[in-house]
């Protein structure tokens, strides 16, 4: 017996290594902006651990700017070397889209969070304390409200510096999610900027029950709505045998070249199709503010530190509309006759909604949070469109709106009483004669919230209404006109309120703020004032930006 | 087994999760039944996983694991601060602020 067959008696040859598995092709370059952003968060939390505690909130506010600034930086590169129009790719193995959307939204979504870290790093607003600046974050978020802890933190000039890579890492789900161009990428960026939203939402300096009640409040109804999501991407799963968006798409419509047997049967199933589109619809839905989905709106601006308000009312709008359109134009518009109808009908409550239940506000961060609402209508109705008008008109909306609100939320931080900012609209009675420049920029305001001409509300709900009846959905914009009515009416009232009537004595005093504050109100009214006198070169911009890649 | 019935399971537990959420009053069990759902959505994932022959659901079930867990440590955080300064667990009695 040979010493090779001996052997094999007990012996076998193993399997020849698998030699080559291909290494996953990630372009870089292309995919810079979010790992910019993602990057300078985990150097933030790194400052967090090693910087003496006075220093941490200038490194902070250093990172987060740089960063932020070389993210657009990287936007712009990429969208004038023709990534928005004509080299439009889908990188990192099919997960993330690279084209005119997603570019331009990303932009709208690092601008609007740079003036954001603006507003969170204003420390002129309160009187110094035991010798600290303080911002609008508590001291210490363990300590419990009113407690020796508390106070300790705070005679120690304890400051919540962690909001800024909190900031940064939510920024950075954000960008991804309208990007996202599949499935379970929509479902991370989806967490990746609601968990640093739901910590954002707990850590107001002023009013810490409610600010926490907020933060429940989002956090429960907000994994409530991400499980539906996940539920429908499930199904979805089920129904195509894939989540890449391309591939869903392709099902849907039935011109998927090969269909092995399992494929066959799942997709001839139209129930796991139109359920599980509906849930992850509904998902996004709820991060937009639609109703009936907008319930844990008004808690939540209320309640939340004003200057994380702005930013999310901003910024996460911005991101969730952008990923409601690529899911609705790109995967689903084989199904454009099942929930065309579906959305008219949200749209039409939104709008409605929004604007009646605003009326009856006393609250000024609520009568901004039931606006929001409102405004997400309005920009339903560009979505509903379905052409390239429709695109671009929404890109344009809430490149508009999102400066115009956290502009406005910063006003509000401004007028305070002494117990930290006064939102009760009562108070807010004679703030024109008071204090007439902080007064007419919040005027501007509203005054674009309620789509005056000459402010970029105006041409927003223009480009919008005008897609929305060319797409054939005249109806709507009847009743998107009514309901801008409606809501110039509380816009209007705020404004009368301000300028003429008397002030009170014990009234609200109106905050200087440092120039951080400043130029995040200065942006809001500048982009206000510009998109509103010449915003041709901005629609033009949209409309270059107005076709997805698939 | 046919795969057919884990999705119905699935389904099933996650309208019992759902179910919960909108009846139970206490933040800790409305937290465990979205986990609950969470994991229903694992179970379906898997299920799919099987019945298309493909490893995505697999996969992706073990974002949703991650995922889930680092929703435990934002969402107890957010609720240890809350029962902290109310000394109460229910979602009823946060209320400060109304329609």
């Amino acid at each position: 017996m040979s010493a090779t067959a001996v052997h094999n008696l007990w012996t076998m040859a193993a399997a020849d290594p698998i030699d080559k598995i291909d290494a996953p092709n990630i372009e870089y370059g292309q995919l810079a902006p979010t790992l910019i952003v993602i990057g300078a968060a985990v150097i933030g939390v790194l400052v967090e651990a090693f910087v003496p505690r006075k220093s941490r909130y200038y490194a902070q506010l250093f990172v987060s700017v740089v960063a932020l600034t070389a993210a657009f930086a990287a936007v712009v590169a990429l969208a004038s070397s023709g990534y928005g129009t004509t080299k439009a790719r889908i990188a990192a193995m099919g997960a993330i889209a690279v084209d005119g959307p997603a570019l331009f939204l990303q932009g709208t979504i690092l601008l609007a969070g740079l003036v954001a870290i603006f507003t969170f790093a204003e420390r002129r607003l309160d009187p110094v304390a035991h010798g600290n600046r303080i911002d609008s974050f508590v001291a210490q978020a363990g300590a419990v409200p009113g407690s020796e802890g508390e106070q300790a933190a705070t005679k120690a000039g304890f400051t919540t510096t962690e909001v800024f890579p909190l900031a940064l890492f939510a920024i950075g789900g954000m960008l991804v999610f309208p990007s996202a161009n599949d499935l379970l990428t929509l479902f991370i960026a989806l967490e990746v900027f609601s968990l640093p939203l739901y910590l954002l939402c707990a850590l107001a300096r002023r009013k810490r029950l409610m600010s926490q009640e907020a933060a429940v409040k989002y956090f429960l109804l907000g994994a409530f709505a991400s499980a539906f999501t996940l539920f429908g991407i499930a199904l979805i799963y089920g129904y195509a045998g894939s989540v890449t968006y391309g591939t869903v798409a392709k099902v849907v419509d039935g011109t998927l070249t090969t269909v092995d047997p399992a494929l066959a049967g799942t997709m001839g199933n139209d129930a796991l199709l139109l359920i599980g589109s509906a849930m992850i619809v509904m998902g996004l839905l709820f991060k937009v503010g639609a109703v009936p989905f907008h319930m844990w709106t008004p808690d939540v601006y209320q309640g939340a530190p004003t200057p994380v308000t702005g930013f999310m009312a901003a910024a996460t709008k911005v991101a969730a509309f952008g990923a409601l359109l690529r899911l609705l134009y790109v995967v689903l518009p084989g199904l454009r006759w099942d929930w065309r109808p579906v959305m008219f009908g949200v749209a039409v409550i939104t709008m409605l909604g929004g604007a009646i239940v605003a009326i009856t506000q006393t609250d000024i961060k609520r009568l901004l949070a039931y606006s929001s609402i409102a405004h997400a209508g309005f920009i339903l109705a560009g979505v509903i469109a379905t052409t390239e008008d429709g695109v671009s008109s929404v890109l344009f909306y809430l490149g508009a709106y999102s400066f115009v609100t956290i502009g406005a939320f910063a006003v509000v931080t401004l007028v305070r009483d002494a117990g930290g900012e006064a939102t009760h609209l009562s108070k807010w009675a004679g703030l024109g004669r008071r204090s007439p420049l902080v007064a007419a920029v919040f005027a501007v305001f509203l005054l674009a919230f309620a789509g005056i001409p000459l402010t970029s509300g105006f041409s927003g709900k223009f480009a919008v209404f005008k897609a929305a009846a060319e797409g054939g959905a005249g109806s709507l914009v009847v009743v998107g006109v009514i309901s801008s009515a409606i809501a110039a009416f509380f816009y209007i009232r705020v404004i009368v309120l301000m300028f003429f009537s008397e002030p009170k004595a014990d009234g609200p005093t109106v905050a200087v703020p440092s120039p951080l504050t400043m130029t995040a109100i200065g942006v809001g009214v500048a982009v206000t004032l510009v998109l509103g006198v010449a915003p041709q070169y901005f629609l033009d911009l949209a409309g270059q930006a107005g076709v997805f890649v698939r | 087994m046919n795969p057919v019935n884990y999705l119905y399971l699935a389904a099933l537990l996650f309208t019992i999760g759902a179910t919960g959420v909108l009846i139970r009053r206490n933040v800790i069990v409305v937290f465990m039944c979205i986990e609950l759902m969470l994991n229903a959505c694992n179970l379906a994932f898997v299920a799919f996983s099987r019945l298309h022959g493909n490893l995505d659901g697999q996969i992706i079930a073990f974002f949703t694991m991650v995922v889930a867990a680092a929703e435990v440590v934002v969402g107890l955080a957010i609720i240890v601060s809350l029962f902290r300064s109310r000394h109460s667990a229910s979602v009823d009695d946060a209320s400060l602020m109304k329609l």
